[in-house]
C-alpha cells in the first residue's frame, strides 16, 4: 500500500510542478508577448503607460533574470500572492478565486456522487434485463454522447425557458442577498438546479454504459457459471458482478474527473454559474492574466485533490491494497 | 463460391458489415460527412451573407431557419460541420500517432526506464483537465488557425490511446506465439509488425475511433468559449453565437438546437461503431 500511494503522490506533486511552471511560462513565452499586449491596452490614459509598466515589470519580476523570476513566482506562489485582477482592479486573484470555488463544489460534488451511484445501479440494472436494456441503452448512449454545454442550453430551453420552472442564470437572483433564510435558500436551490442536472445527467449515461458491460461480463466469467450450476440464485450472481465491476468504475472515476471539470466549464458558461470556469472565460475576455493563471491552477488542484480522494476509497474497497496493507496477504 | 471465399477469408469484415450497430452507426456518420461535403455545395448562400429576414424558422427555404440577423442556419452548419470535422480528424489522428508511438514503447520496455518515464508523463496529462490547458493555451494565442488548434487538441488528447497501446502492447508481448518466433530468432522488426501490430490492429483502430470521438468534442467545446480557429465558422461557434444573442430565450431553438443536435448524432455514431466493432473483434461479446 506504502508504495501505490508514493507513486500517486509523486505524481500529483509532478502534475503541480509542472502546473505552475506551465502557469509560469506561458504567458512569458508565448507569441505576441501578452505583457506587451497587455500594457497597449491600458495605455490610452495619460502617463498610464509609465504607470502600468513599471506595475507590470515589478509584479511579473520582468527585470530579474528567467531563473530567478521562476523561483520568485513559486515563492509568491508559497505565500498566497497569485496577483491582482485587472478587470476587478485591486481586488486580489485568491479573494475572487475564494468566492468563485464554493460553486464548482456545490454542483461537482453531487453531481459526481450521485450520477456514479445511480448510473452504476442503473447499469447492473440493465445488464441484466434484456427489455430494460433495450429501453435504457439508447438514452445512455445519448446521454454520453452530449457535449455539456449543448446538453445544458438543452436543458435550460425545456426546463427554462419552455415550462418556465427554473431561471436560467446566475447562481441567485438579483434582488436576493445571501443570507441564511428560507427564501434565499429556495432561490439559491433553484439556480442551481439546472447546472446540477446537466452534469448530473451527462455522466450518468457512461457510468450505467460502464457497470452494464461490466455485469454482462461477469455472468459469463467461470466462477459466475459454477455458481450458477451449484444454484445460487441470479440475484447473488449478479451482487457478485456488482461487487467485481465496481472497481473498475471507481478507477474510471478517477480517469474522468478532468474531463467532468471541463465539463463544468462549459456548463457553468451557459448558465452564467459563477464558478471557476465562468470566472477563467471572463477572465479571458478581459485579459485578465493573472485571474485567469489562479483559475487553471484551482482547477488543477481541484482535480488532484479528488484523483487523491479517490486514491484513499479506491485502496479501502480493494481487498488487493487493502490486505496488502494490513499484512494479510 | 468466389464471394463465399472473400467473406471466408475476411471473416471480420463479414461481421462488421452485418452488425446492426455499425451499419446504423456507419450510416449516420456518412450523412453527416455527407453533408459537411455537400452542403456547402447546395446551398445558395454565404455562411456570413445575409440571406433573409431573421427569426425565421425552419422552412422550405430555411431548412433551419435564420439567425438573428437573418443568416441562413443550415449554411452555417454545413460549413462549421467542415471545419469542425477538419480539426477533430486532424487532431484525433496527430493524437493517435503520439499515443501509439509513446504506448507502444511504454509496453515494450515495461519496468524499465522508458516505461516509467512516459508512464508518468502520460498520468499528468491524464490528471490536468485538458479543457483548462487548452484554454490557458489558446488564450495566449492571438491568432489561431485549424491546424493550430489541431495541434493544441492534440497535446492534451494523446494520453488515452497511450495507456490503452501499453496494456495492449503489454498483454501481446507475453502470449506464446511471440515467444516462439523470439526463440525462432525471427529479427525484432518483424516481431513487431508481423506478430504484435498484426494483432492490434483492430484494437488501434477502435481506439482511434474513440479519440476522434474526444478531440471533435473538446475542439467544439474550444470553439464554443471562442478559442477556436480565429477566422471562418465551426460548429462551436454557431452554438456560440446563439448563447450569445440569447436565441433560445428569444425562443429561436434551431439556432442552438439543431446545430447541437448534429453533433451529438454525430457523436453517438461514433459510439455506436466503436460497440460494434467491439462485439466484431471480440467472438465472446458477439454471441450476445
Amino acid at each position: 500500500m506504502g508504495q501505490y500511494l508514493t507513486r500517486k503522490i509523486i505524481v500529483y506533486l509532478i502534475t503541480f510542478f509542472f502546473a505552475v511552471t506551465l502557469n509560469w511560462a506561458v504567458p512569458r513565452f508565448a507569441p505576441g508577448n501578452p505583457v506587451s499586449m497587455l500594457l497597449s491596452r491600458f495605455t490610452v490614459m495619460d502617463g498610464g503607460w509609465e504607470i502600468l509598466e513599471s506595475f507590470f515589470v515589478k509584479t511579473f519580476s520582468l527585470d530579474q533574470p528567467l531563473l530567478q523570476q521562476y523561483f520568485g513566482f513559486w515563492k509568491s506562489l508559497f505565500a498566497g500572492d497569485l496577483g491582482i485582477s485587472i478587470s476587478q482592479y485591486p481586488k486580489p486573484v485568491l479573494a475572487i478565486i475564494r468566492e468563485a470555488i464554493i460553486y464548482d463544489f456545490i454542483i461537482l460534488v453531487p453531481a459526481i456522487v450521485l450520477s456514479w451511484i445511480i448510473g452504476n445501479k442503473l447499469g447492473a440494472f440493465s445488464g441484466v434485463s434484456k427489455r430494460a436494456d433495450n429501453l435504457l441503452m439508447p438514452v445512455f448512449y445519448f446521454l454520453t454522447s452530449s457535449p455539456y454545454f449543448w446538453f445544458a442550453l438543452l436543458v435550460s430551453y425545456v426546463l427554462g425557458i419552455v415550462l418556465g420552472l427554473f431561471p436560467t442564470s446566475h447562481a441567485y437572483s438579483a434582488t436576493m442577498r445571501p443570507e441564511w433564510n428560507l427564501a434565499f435558500i429556495i432561490d439559491f436551490l433553484m439556480h442551481w438546479f439546472m447546472p446540477f442536472l446537466t452534469l448530473f445527467l451527462v455522466q450518468l449515461g457512461g457510468w450505467a454504459i460502464g457497470m452494464r458491460n461490466m455485469i454482462i461480463y461477469e455472468t459469463n466469467t467461470n466462477y459466475a457459471k459454477y455458481m450458477e450450476s451449484l444454484g445460487a440464485s441470479d440475484r447473488l450472481i449478479r451482487s457478485y458482478g456488482f461487487r467485481n465491476g465496481i472497481l473498475p468504475q471507481v478507477t474510471g472515476l478517477a480517469i474522468s474527473l478532468g474531463t467532468i471539470v471541463s465539463g463544468a466549464v462549459l456548463t457553468q458558461i451557459v448558465f452564467s454559474y459563477p464558478g471557476l470556469g465562468y470566472l477563467m472565460v471572463s477572465a479571458i475576455k478581459q485579459n485578465d492574466y493573472f485571474l485567469i493563471q489562479g483559475c487553471f491552477l484551482f482547477l488543477i488542484i481541484m482535480v488532484l485533490l479528488a484523483n487523491f480522494t479517490i486514491d484513499i476509497i479506491y485502496m479501502f474497497i480493494d481487498p488487493r491494497v487493502r490486505h496488502s496493507y494490513s499484512g494479510e496477504v | 463460391m468466389a464471394v463465399k471465399e472473400f467473406w471466408k477469408r475476411h471473416e471480420n469484415l463479414y461481421f462488421a458489415v452485418s452488425n446492426k450497430k455499425v451499419i446504423l452507426g456507419a450510416a449516420i456518420f456518412l450523412s453527416i460527412v455527407i453533408l459537411a461535403i455537400v452542403g456547402p455545395m447546395i446551398t445558395p448562400y454565404d455562411y456570413e451573407e445575409f440571406a433573409g429576414p431573421g427569426y425565421q424558422p425552419p422552412s422550405k427555404t430555411y431548412w433551419f431557419g435564420t439567425t438573428i440577423f437573418g443568416r441562413d442556419v443550415f449554411t452555417q452548419v454545413v460549413y462549421g460541420l467542415r471545419s469542425t470535422l477538419l480539426v477533430g480528424f486532424l487532431a484525433g489522428t496527430i493524437a493517435s500517432a503520439i499515443g501509439l508511438v509513446v504506448g507502444f514503447v511504454s509496453g515494450f520496455f515495461s519496468g524499465r526506464a522508458p516505461d516509467e518515464g512516459l508512464m508518468m508523463l502520460t498520468n499528468i496529462f491524464m490528471v490536468i483537465p485538458s479543457l483548462t490547458l487548452l484554454i490557458i493555451l489558446s488564450a495566449y494565442l492571438p491568432y489561431r488557425g485549424i491546424v493550430t488548434q489541431a495541434l493544441i487538441v492534440a497535446a492534451t488528447a494523446w494520453p488515452w490511446t497511450a495507456r490503452a497501446v501499453r496494456s495492449q502492447t503489454l498483454s501481446l508481448k507475453s502470449q506464446e506465439f511471440v515467444n516462439l518466433s523470439r526463440i525462432s530468432a525471427v529479427p525484432m522488426f518483424r516481431i513487431i509488425r508481423e506478430d504484435i501490430a498484426a494483432n492490434m490492429f483492430s484494437y488501434v483502430f477502435m481506439v482511434y475511433i474513440l479519440q476522434f470521438n474526444g478531440t471533435i468534442l473538446s475542439s467544439v467545446g474550444l470553439e464554443f468559449l471562442g478559442l477556436g480557429p480565429t477566422r471562418g465558422i465551426s460548429l462551436g461557434l454557431v452554438l456560440q453565437n446563439a448563447v450569445n444573442w440569447n436565441a433560445l430565450h428569444l425562443g429561436m431553438w434551431w439556432w442552438t438546437i439543431i446545430p447541437g443536435l448534429i453533433l451529438t448524432l454525430l457523436i453517438v455514431s461514433l459510439y455506436f461503431i466503436n460497440t460494434g466493432l467491439d462485439e466484431v473483434f471480440n467472438p465472446r461479446l458477439r454471441e450476445m
